[in-house]
């Protein structure tokens, strides 16, 4: 029994670890593939094609390594993360819809950039896990 | 739901933690648990059964 449960604790702290390295190497591959053709190879498009490609493919593992990471928490956990991503998805949706209409409308003198609801959505994202991780305390 | 395992613990003398391993799940989980602020699904019920040596409905009862 206490042999399993170090492998179930083990097996959590893996997979949140592993997450974060893949999550790491997508942020630094998603650098390169924006930063490198203005500073790195001068805008070969070959190279910049690959660079998207990696961090593409990086980004699948990112996709897989967040499955795994949910499948490995317990079931408060899980509720946690399911109402957070509930919540970012409705905040995501509803609000980037109207930021695009804002933009559409020339409400806004500037463009709605995506970069700007991924922000968003990552605040979200924290702020749904941080506040249900508080209520369960 | 209430229910009782803060004493089923206590008489063991186990602390969260420990019960938390014995059950693969989180201190947090075994909190919220005790604190009646997250219901366990029926399998985490009946592996809490199942440790203390009880049946289901000794443990939990329903407040409605």
């Amino acid at each position: 029994m206490k042999k399993t449960a170090e492998k179930w604790d083990c097996n959590s702290r893996k997979t949140t670890l592993n997450l974060g390295l893949w999550t790491g190497a997508w942020v630094l591959t998603m650098a390169l593939a924006t930063f490198g053709p203005k500073f790195l190879w001068e805008g070969n498009s070959t190279l910049t094609l690959v660079g998207i490609l990696i961090n593409l493919a990086i980004g699948i593992g990112v996709i897989i390594a967040n499955k795994k990471h949910l499948n490995s928490l317990d079931e408060l956990q899980r509720k946690i993360q399911l109402e957070a991503m509930g919540a970012t998805l409705g905040v995501a949706v509803i609000f980037g819809l109207s930021y695009s209409m804002l933009d559409t409308t020339n409400i806004i003198s500037y463009d709605a950039e995506i970069s700007h609801l991924v922000i968003l959505i990552g605040l979200t994202y924290l702020a749904g896990t941080i506040i249900g991780t508080l209520r369960y305390r | 739901m209430k229910n009782i395992i803060k004493i089923l613990r206590a008489q063991q003398d186990l602390t969260q933690a420990q019960l938390a391993n014995k059950l693969e799940v989180s201190r947090q989980t075994v909190n919220a648990i005790e604190k009646g602020k997250f219901d366990p699904s029926l399998p985490l019920a009946f592996r809490i059964a199942r440790l203390f040596d009880k049946n289901i409905e000794d443990i939990f009862t329903d407040e409605e």
